[in-house]
């Protein structure tokens, strides 16, 4: 095992890392604003690989283009959903939102395989997409570069969008205090709701990345993905995003390191690790590697 | 005397569930059978689950991990020795001398859960709300990914198949009716009363001197144990259990019966299990014949959501409605 072979892995495990982070941030900001797990939101990611499909095969349109309208669709995706299941269950237990998630992933899930069928589809980008790069004895594709940039470019503009902006100050205020953010004249309703579109545009996102790594798409492929980003963001401290981002990236390292620097009969052990991370993480450091001391969870 | 009533309801309900069996064991063909163990076993894990999920407000999602327990059990225990060679070639030599009939292997199962609940609960009842959630969901995939990786006693992501067809609906009326006793009796005893009260304000029942802990582990341990035995009453109804089997999807059934029937209520939970199942079977030929696969799934997340969002407390909520307990509650 030379230190090229470790190169390597820490170059994959960022790529993956990085997925992990745009969909950890959503988890994030709608736990930081309404204090929900949102269980769909792995099935955004779902929503927009086919988004991408569409756009690149039906219509036709230059990558860019397809990358901001894959944003829009899932933005669109999230703030109907907000609006017609969340919305009128504010203020119910948390647990209430949470079992409602789980029924709206169960029900996107299954609209896709009504829909589209439960058959992996494949996906593929541009040609010159797949063009492996090397650089000293690390190799990449161009994709994996493209996902990496776009996603650290993306993080930088939410944090400076989080921190500079209206809307940003806005969304930081309710998430501190809802009742003190409505009394200071902000609207509730339309910071919640771009806090889900923002959420899940990244989300969308991360589907078209996943799609251009892996190459194959189906109605079920967010469960996973879903489930991990959660656990980067639990690693993080929900409800903070420079913590989303840093889970992310652990998250990604750590699995591919326990699979690339174990004997290989473990592997198959991946996702067990992954998930007894997760309850070990809530139980010894409830509040994650960033979180505030918001309330108690443990 | 109408204080007695739930005891009425309770006699009414053997003797109809015991005439029920006789009548369609007799009369109905495989298909219908096999319906009515379906419903009967999702009472089961309906009611088991509203022991913690309702009585206690632990919002546990591991009762498929508790069932794949008790049903991998009870499986190896009754596993015909004589198809042991050619099905589980390397079965360790030790456990071969495990075998017993169906009754005492359900037992054993149930038990094993029940104690799987247990290290469970040690380690995850410190957690709240919709973390102990995720935290029980993060379970069912250990579970799973323990079970495919276990290959020589449960043959992987393969499962188990050929196991004997022992589950049949006098089975199952049976362990309908001790889970609904016991939860039944659990819940107007002072033990349930703790539970509630652990529910509703954890500090205050503390003050008041309720263990929480003991509590909590309590009826996680007692619902993992039905949850077992309704694990080995499956396995042998279909006779072949796969990890894949035991997901989250199954969790979210069970959980759904819980929340529309009501959090705590097992008049609810045993209704709600009975609409659900024959829903879910009635939507399956439809499925098949049009090619619209997934719409039963549709309607019932969407049933839940609807629930959730105009009764957050489900049909029944916490109270056993009038028609079982009569007019003077206790």
């Amino acid at each position: 095992m030379d230190s090229g072979y470790i190169a390597q892995q820490l170059v994959n495990g960022l790529i993956l890392g990085s997925m992990y982070a745009l969909v950890a941030i959503g988890f994030s900001m709608i736990y930081g604003i309404v204090r929900l797990i949102n269980f769909a939101h792995g099935d955004i990611v779902m929503i927009g690989a086919f988004a991408t499909l569409a756009f690149i095969e039906t219509v036709g349109l230059p990558f860019p283009l397809v990358a901001l309208c894959v944003f829009l669709t899932c933005c669109g995706v999230g703030i109907v959903i907000e609006r017609v299941s969340f919305r009128p269950m504010r203020g119910a237990p948390q647990v209430t939102g949470f079992i409602a998630s789980l029924g709206i992933s169960i029900m996107l899930q299954n609209i896709g395989i009504l829909t589209l069928s439960a058959q992996p589809r494949n996906f593929s980008f541009p040609g010159y997409m797949q063009t492996i790069l090397h650089l000293g004895s690390v190799s990449f594709r161009i994709i994996d570069l493209v996902i990496f940039l776009t996603a650290i470019v993306l993080m930088v503009t939410l944090v400076l969008l989080v921190k500079k902006t209206k809307l940003g100050i806005a969304m930081r205020a309710t998430a501190e205090n809802i009742d003190v953010a409505r009394l200071m004249g902000i609207n509730i309703n339309h910071t919640i709701m771009a806090t889900f579109a923002i959420g899940s545009g990244l989300a969308g996102i991360a589907g078209l990345m996943w799609g251009g790594k892996f190459g194959q798409i189906d109605p079920l492929m967010g469960y996973v993905p879903g489930l991990k980003s959660f656990v980067a963001a639990v690693i993080g401290g929900v409800g903070s995003i420079p913590g989303a981002i840093l889970g992310g990236f652990i998250l990604g390292l750590a699995e591919v390191l326990f699979v690339g620097l174990l004997p290989p009969i473990y592997s198959s052990y991946r996702d067990a690790f992954v998930f007894g991370t997760l309850i070990v993480i809530l139980i010894i450091l409830p509040n994650g590697l960033l979180g505030k001391d918001l309330e108690d969870r443990a | 005397m109408e204080m007695n009533r739930p005891r009425y309801s309770l006699a009414i309900m053997i003797i109809s569930l015991t005439v029920f069996s006789f009548l369609i064991e007799n009369m109905a063909n495989d298909y219908i059978l096999a319906i009515v163990c379906f419903t009967g076993i999702n009472i089961v894990l309906a009611v088991s689950l509203n022991l913690t999920n309702g009585f206690t407000g632990l919002f546990s999602l591991g009762h498929p991990a508790f069932m794949a327990v008790g049903g991998y059990i009870t499986a190896l225990l009754t596993f015909p020795a004589e198809k042991k060679p050619l099905f589980l070639p390397d079965f360790p030599q030790w456990l071969d001398s495990f075998h017993l009939p169906f009754f005492p292997a359900l037992l054993v199962g149930g038990c094993g859960a029940a104690f799987v609940a247990f290290l469970v609960g040690i380690s995850v009842l410190r957690l709240k709300g919709h973390y102990l959630a995720v935290a029980t969901m993060g379970f069912i995939i250990i579970i799973q990914v323990l079970l495919n990786n276990a290959d020589t006693i449960t043959r992987g992501p393969l499962g188990l198949n050929g196991l004997e067809d022992f589950t049949n609906t006098y089975w199952v009326s049976g362990w309908v009716i001790v889970t609904v006793y016991i939860c039944w009796k659990i819940k107007f005893s002072s033990l349930g009363r703790s539970m509630l009260a652990v529910r509703e304000d954890e500090m205050a029942a503390n003050a008041l001197g309720v263990n929480l802990f003991s509590t909590r582990s309590f009826a996680l341990i007692v619902g993992a144990f039905f949850a077992g035995i309704a694990g080995g009453l499956w396995g042998h109804l279909i006779t072949a259990l796969t990890p894949g089997s035991f997901s989250l999807l199954m969790s979210f059934n069970i959980i759904v019966m819980v929340v529309v029937g009501g959090t705590g209520s097992i008049t609810g939970s045993v209704l709600a299990a009975i609409i659900f199942t024959l829903t879910i079977e009635c939507f399956r030929p439809l499925e098949e014949n049009f090619g619209i696969y997934g719409v039963g799934e549709i309607v019932m997340a969407l049933f839940l959501v609807l629930v959730l969002i105009f009764k957050p407390s489900g049909i029944f909520g916490t109270e056993e409605p009038d028609f079982v307990m009569g007019k003077h509650k206790p």
